[in-house]
């Protein structure tokens, strides 16, 4: 089969910005209605590839309607994160309003303005500026009307809670809402709060989403119900690559309540429930030519490196080839197998097909994406089409893409009815893209007063994400095979796509890895190595609060404590974990005991927030490290399931202390992904540290752990 | 195969005629509207499908109807009574006990289911019983604190 790779559409989208999306300004205005309405633009240097012509380029809206409801319209949407709190955070500071008297609409194409995605750590980051400045700008725009309707000059008056006072007299930002229709449009240059007068951004906040998740009414795209929706399940083939010879449908046609669609590259069936639906495609008799394995989950890492062809050279410093004075010499080669993002909600869409407008609910992280996607491939124009995202059920990078979104669509149009496809976990585990497997292959050196002097780094499939040399080296050189780990290589049998922090944590995983070798080989202790070799002021911080916190005792490794630091740089922000393993001998296993990170993130919208995040990464991250890695054959995918695809349980988690560094004066960074960032080294070097073992591969299955054992 | 199947709900009696083989998950998201509990991977390994029955967790997509004929079921709407939340509830908030929310009805029934068995578990009680739930996420530490919270409150109500 053709798979569709995420990647691929949001690389279409991101590069095509002459596309109008057809919403036109009469269109707009009458959605969004009356009160005070502030739209915001910013600088393409500021939201890089996040904008597209909407009707003023803009990138938020606010209302205040007159009821003096708040309400931030943003196509970004929700999926775990918790932006859907912090950008209410971000509102809720600037005009002098709770948080929860805001309202959140998020992801709707026909109500929201156009966004790329949400992916990258990039919505606080890049979005965060735009919500406050459009907040802060509805506040002078209030400010004045109460000033003219109370008789009081702009000075003397307060605000709280939405309520305007001189002292005596009180006027609603409601109040001062109705009959207007007040369309402000402002670029970043808004005066903002200053960090001292924060009331609500820096202040730990309760989520916005917790009462509807805890009683099982926040909806998700699988729980919304239209009359008369039919359940679709579609034919797919065995694996990827495979192509169908012959095809029997008349048992699932002869099933009662069964509707079967048949077209070149589409056969499904439709029932009112699900599991009728199940049972009539296993009516359906295909057979398959099924294509030769090229490689598998053993041997990719050696297919990469054979065939990764010349390799694009990104940094090239001083001289690697003929370093003077280099010392102790040290090559590695470091790899990890492909990922599944495994979401608990699978993908999910349901489409209704009306008066020649589709709308589809769907889980993704890029709705105008998925609009995109799906008029094209409905041969629709975009304003027929409406995406609306109800709460995600977890992404990780896997909902980029929104097949299930165009399935649901393409499938509503034949029928003319409401169709909801929902994959099943089996469907998800071969149709959703995963995280490449990759190689990286280092040599690097370090003299007698234990400074590095080389670093020849060749990464294989993962791309450059988070690869920059932190550290202070004269000679290196970086050179990336088989594009990046956002899908453009053609070497993988299935579809590749990110998986949080995309190739970071396979760099990281090397870099600190192999700085741990050298410190070892120089028979130095691992943080000191580091702290010698950074110069990096925001580095040599999060490694030394780091393992203050962490009650650091100094040594060589191995030095049979189980300890270990790692640190990494993604997406802006600077993480290091310090982190404690115990290794049963008997079996291999290794038990993460204790994990602290420190992270410096610049300015903290929602610590709670954040640290929610950092512990998601940690947990998360315990997956990639130990026990998950896809099994396939070709583009045969071995694992369909969470029975022997594993993720991390409650037995496994560790204990985690988060510390957020304070840095106000640097504007908010990333924080969905550094964390996880540094997993693979830093429990790696503590399995290093345990057992004087080098565990070069992840995950480090009890299985390559005890075999390493016993190797050494 | 339609049939009468009649069980109580949340408290209340349901009567459906329906196929009986059908799954306890699908007849609720479908046929009763109760959306809450959530189809994850169809083969009782991940949770987040858990209801309650006659007090014991159960993985409702592994659960036919005819096999909760005459049995009490709960699900994550039984759980609020009359606007005010179960101590369960009421924990995971405080703790932040989630992120995207999909596992959570799961998560909350196999503690409650827990709780009614054993009001004061132990720590390693509640892991060993929560195990078999998965959370992408990784609200893992905050989940158990909720719990531990919840049964200290009273959780067994």
């Amino acid at each position: 089969m053709k798979s569709q790779s995420p990647a691929a559409n949001q690389v279409e989208s991101l590069e095509t910005p002459g596309v109008t999306n057809g919403v036109d300004r009469r269109l707009f205005c009458k959605l969004i209605g009356g009160g005070i309405v502030v739209l915001i633009t910013s600088k393409p240097s500021d939201l890089f590839a996040q904008r597209r012509g909407y009707p003023e380029d803009l990138n938020a809206y606010l209302r205040i309607d007159e009821n003096g409801r708040v309400t931030l319209f943003s196509g970004k949407i929700e999926m775990g994160q918790g932006v859907h709190t912090s950008l209410a955070q971000m509102a809720a500071e600037e005009l002098d309003v709770s948080p929860e008297s805001i309202t959140m609409v998020m992801g709707d194409t026909d109500l929201c303005p156009w966004d790329a995605g949400t992916w990258g750590s990039l919505s606080t980051r890049m979005f965060g500026p735009a919500v406050r400045a459009a907040a802060a700008e509805a506040r002078t725009v209030l400010m004045k009307l109460a000033s003219e309707k109370l008789g009081t000059p702009r000075a003397q008056l307060v605000v709280e809670n939405g309520v305007v006072s001189n002292g005596s007299l009180k006027v609603t930002y409601g109040e001062l809402a109705k009959g207007k229709q007040i369309t402000r449009l402002v670029g970043e240059k808004a005066v903002l709060r200053t960090v001292k007068e924060f009331k609500v951004i820096g202040k730990p906040a309760k989520r916005m989403d917790a009462r509807e998740k805890v009683t099982g009414r926040a909806k998700y795209a699988g729980d919304i119900r239209l009359p008369g929706m039919l359940y679709a399940r579609m034919l797919r083939p065995p694996m990827h690559g495979a192509t169908r010879k012959s095809l029997d449908t008349s048992k699932a046609k002869a099933m009662s309540g069964v509707t079967v669609v048949e077209r070149d590259d589409l056969v499904a069936v439709l029932h009112a429930d699900p599991e009728r639906a199940g049972e009539a495609l296993a009516l359906i008799k295909a057979e398959w030519d099924r294509p030769a394995a090229v490689f598998d989950t053993e041997s990719v890492g050696d297919y990469f490196v054979k065939n990764g062809g010349e390799g694009h050279v990104s940094t090239s410093k001083g001289d690697v080839t003929n370093p003077p004075s280099s010392g102790h010499a040290i090559e590695s080669t470091f790899r990890n197998g492909y990922l599944a993002h495994a979401p608990m909600e699978p993908h999910t869409a349901l489409a209704e097909w009306k008066d020649g407008k589709m709308t589809v609910w769907a889980s993704t992280q890029s709705p105008f994406g998925a609009r995109t996607r799906i008029a094209h491939v409905l041969g629709l124009e975009e304003n027929k089409v409406r995406v609306i995202t109800p709460f995600v059920g977890g992404g990780f990078g896997g909902k980029g893409s929104t097949e299930q979104g165009v399935e649901a669509a393409r499938l509503a149009q034949i029928t003319g009815k409401p169709v909801m496809m929902m994959w099943t976990r089996g469907e998800e585990f071969l149709l959703d893209t995963f995280g490449p497997a990759a190689v990286v292959r280092v040599n690097s050196a370090f003299n007698a007063a234990g400074k590095m002097t080389l670093w020849d780094y060749h990464v294989y499939a993962a791309g450059e994400r988070s690869s920059e040399m932190l550290y202070d080296v004269p000679n290196i050189r970086m050179t990336s095979y088989l594009g990046s780990s956002l899908g453009g290589a053609k070497v993988h049998p299935f579809g590749t796509g990110p998986w949080r922090a995309p190739g970071a944590w396979s760099n990281v995983f090397a870099r600190e890895s192999q700085i741990d070798i050298m410190a070892a080989a120089a028979k130095v202790d691992p943080l000191e190595f580091r702290l010698r070799n950074a110069s990096d002021e925001r580095l040599r911080r999060v490694l030394k609060v780091a393992s203050d916190a962490f009650g650091w005792k100094a040594g060589a490794g191995p030095s049979g404590q189980g300890r270990a630091i790692a640190a990494g740089l993604d997406a802006g922000t600077y993480c290091a974990l310090a982190a404690e393993v115990a290794v049963d001998r008997k079996t291999g296993a290794v038990t993460v005991k204790r994990v602290v990170v420190a992270q410096d993130m610049g300015l903290v919208i929602n610590p709670e927030g954040a640290k929610m995040q950092m512990e998601g990464c940690i947990n998360m991250g315990l997956g990639y490290v130990l026990s998950e890695e896809l099994k396939f054959r070709g583009g045969d995918i071995i694992d369909r399931n969470f029975d022997t695809y594993e993720l991390p349980r409650f037995a496994a988690v560790p204990q985690i202390e988060t510390i957020l560094i304070k840095n106000d004066d640097l504007a908010p960074q990333g924080g969905g992904e550094p964390a996880i960032v540094p997993m693979g080294a830093v429990i790696a070097n503590a399995v290093f540290d345990a057992t004087g073992v080098r565990m070069y591969r992840l995950p480090m299955t009890p299985e390559r752990v005890l075999a390493a054992m016993k190797g050494a | 195969m339609k049939k009468s199947v009649r069980f109580r709900l949340n408290g209340h009696p349901v009567a459906l005629d329906t196929d009986d083989r059908r799954t306890l998950l699908w007849v609720l998201r479908d046929d009763l509207n109760l959306t809450g509990t959530k189809y994850g991977c169809g083969e009782g390994v991940c949770g987040a499908c858990t209801v309650a029955v006659d007090g014991t967790a159960v993985r409702s997509c592994q659960t036919t109807v005819a096999a909760v004929e005459g049995k009490s079921v709960v699900t994550i709407e039984g759980l609020e009574h009359d606007g005010k939340l179960h101590p369960l509830q009421q924990a995971f908030i405080e703790h932040n006990g989630f992120q995207c929310g999909y596992c959570t009805s799961g998560m909350l029934m196999n503690a409650w289911a827990l709780l009614q068995k054993q009001p004061h578990p132990s720590r390693s009680a509640i892991v060993d019983e929560m195990n078999a739930n998965l959370c992408r996420c990784g609200a893992h530490q905050r989940i158990l604190a909720a719990i531990e919270q919840a049964s200290k409150a009273g959780g067994a109500r």
